[in-house]
């Protein structure tokens, strides 16, 4: 019967072979990785570890929720918020003229054939530094800046503005030359300027990626600067390290439960303005 | 402006450099004022002459003037100001889609603002009158509020074209300006691309897929086939055989079915570039 014969060879998925051996050397070239970085899941369940989880855990509860305690939450909270506010100004102050400068789209030289070399070196050099500011963590900076302007809120928002400087300068360039550019070529074409063919071709064509990028990066400094706080930078991080310090639980249960709320609220932010802006 | 050109050659900037010019050795004189249509087949080159006129693309060789000046001598600055007097809009219209047709339009005069007046513009528009009359001469200002991305096709070209009226530029170079228009908007962008050229005494150069609409608007015909010159005639003397000659398909040589062709060496490719 024709029916139950053997399909012929060329009817078989050709790509069948590559991609199960490819998924096996995935595997066997991740073992050693695991092995490596000690990464043994079942110790989470062994006794001796399991009891002093449950003794940290027992203490976050019942949080702690009378009134001083919570005006000192909420201040904190606000503290956290505004350096992550001012952190990521300062840090689009430093971004922009980056990204300006850095994007090959809006290169005059470059719109017929190689950029000049000149503004491609100067390029190549800014793009060098935006390495240097966000490769350096956020938390090394803070700890410099403790050193220079001592402990508070003032060393997290410029380490916050250094690090998110160059992760924000990156991005945008990466939005801008990743978009359609054929409205800001021809400007610069038509003789516009530089700036005039961002503000007329190259912001308009990518305001709303770029506002979404933005309000997540501020999402991020929130979170990162409550890690700040713990090497000293000020708000609900420093104030968590030493309940932390102090072991009590229930002071640590109310600010995560707070911290949580901060960063829902945040994320329904970047939803409106996204809406708003589509 | 006028326009001489001698033995120009250029090549698409995405084309690998072996491949053939798109326009070869062409030569070519414009007097200022006067109102060209390039026609031809696809792929003949119209576009990239189009390019090679408004400084966007760097000529391979031969040379180009521009009222007697090579745009390409001239150092960076000042070759930015003469893409200023100079108009190209391309075949798909180049609007950001978030942005406002009053915006659109008023970007046409940038080359002639400093940065602070087209950012204050921004924050209010300045010359909305003049946005709209020349929306008005497309008949589209009911839309000068819309944003783009709320356009039809032919709408959106056309708020292409009424950004070139607000251009002030000595030389128009349009590219298909009608592909997306249905015949009586088409007749009516082309009379007033045209009248408005004349007004000002700009240079018009449109390319055109539509020959009949050439030969009515357009008293000089230039036809283009594979990169060279075919004819460049006054219109009343462009006669159908010259047409027929200039749209005629390449002769394909007898074969069966393409599958069965063996693939050629690369050698056996014939050199057609000369």
């Amino acid at each position: 019967m024709a029916a139950v014969l053997p399909r012929p060879p060329q009817q078989r998925d050709p790509a069948w072979i590559p991609r199960v051996s490819l998924a096996l050397a995935a595997l066997v070239l991740l073992w050693p990785l695991l092995a490596w970085t000690e990464f043994k899941p079942w110790l989470l369940f062994s006794p001796e570890s399991v009891a002093p989880t449950l003794t940290f855990l027992a203490g976050f509860v019942p949080p702690r929720v009378d009134g001083e305690f919570l005006l000192l939450v909420v201040r904190e909270t606000w503290r956290t918020v505004a350096i992550a506010t001012a952190g990521l100004t300062l840090a689009l102050l430093l971004a922009l003229p980056l990204t300006l400068l850095s994007v090959r789209v809006l290169s005059v030289s470059g719109l017929a054939g190689r950029m000049a070399p000149l503004p491609g070196a100067l390029r190549f050099a800014l793009r060098g530094l935006m390495v240097v500011l966000r490769s350096v963590p956020e938390l090394i900076w803070a700890l410099v800046f403790v050193r220079v302007v001592g402990l508070g809120p003032t060393a997290g928002v410029l380490a916050i503005a250094l690090t998110y400087g160059g992760m924000l300068g990156k991005v945008y360039g990466e939005i801008l030359e990743s978009g359609e550019t054929h409205a800001t070529t021809a400007l610069l074409r038509n003789g516009a300027g530089r700036l005039q063919a961002f503000f007329y071709g190259l912001l308009p064509q990518n305001a709303a990626e770029l506002t979404s990028y933005t309000v997540y990066r501020w999402e991020c400094a929130i979170r990162s600067s409550a890690v700040l706080g713990f090497v000293g930078a000020g708000g609900l991080g420093q104030q968590m390290d030493s309940s932390m310090k102090m072991f009590n639980g229930g002071e640590v249960a109310t600010m995560l439960v707070v911290f949580v709320l901060l960063v829902a609220a945040a994320d329904r932010l970047s939803a409106w303005l996204r809406r708003v802006l589509a | 402006m006028k326009l001489h050109l001698h033995a120009l050659s250029g090549r698409h900037p995405a084309a690998s450099a072996g491949t053939c010019p798109a326009l070869k050795r062409l030569n070519l004189e414009v007097q200022a004022g006067e109102q060209i249509a390039v026609i031809g087949p696809s792929g003949a080159g119209k576009t990239t002459l189009l390019q090679l006129l408004a400084c966007a693309l760097r000529p391979e060789s031969g040379t180009l003037l521009l009222d007697g000046q090579n745009p390409w001598d001239l150092p960076a600055r000042r070759l930015q100001q003469v893409r200023g007097t100079l108009f190209l809009a391309p075949q798909v219209p180049p609007l950001p889609p978030r942005q406002r047709v009053v915006t659109s339009v008023l970007a046409g005069r940038l080359p002639q603002q400093g940065l602070w007046q087209s950012l204050r513009s921004l924050l209010y528009p300045t010359g909305i009158a003049q946005a709209d009359a020349a929306l008005a001469r497309f008949d589209l200002s009911d839309k000068l509020f819309a944003r783009v991305d709320r356009l039809s096709g032919g709408e959106r070209q056309r708020v292409g074209l009424a950004r070139a009226l607000l251009s002030q530029a000595r030389l128009l170079l349009v590219d298909e300006p009608l592909s997306a228009l249905d015949p009586s908007r088409a007749a009516q962008a082309i009379a007033t691309l045209t009248a408005s050229a004349r007004d000002s005494g700009a240079t018009l150069v449109a390319t055109l897929h539509d020959v009949p609409m050439a030969l009515q608007n357009f008293p000089r015909i230039v036809g283009l086939r594979e990169g060279r010159l075919a004819f460049d005639l006054p219109a009343p003397l462009v006669t159908p055989q010259l047409l027929q000659e200039l749209y005629e398909q390449e002769a394909q040589a007898p074969s069966a079915s393409p599958l069965e062709e063996p693939v050629p060496l690369p050698r056996a490719v014939p050199m057609n570039c000369r």
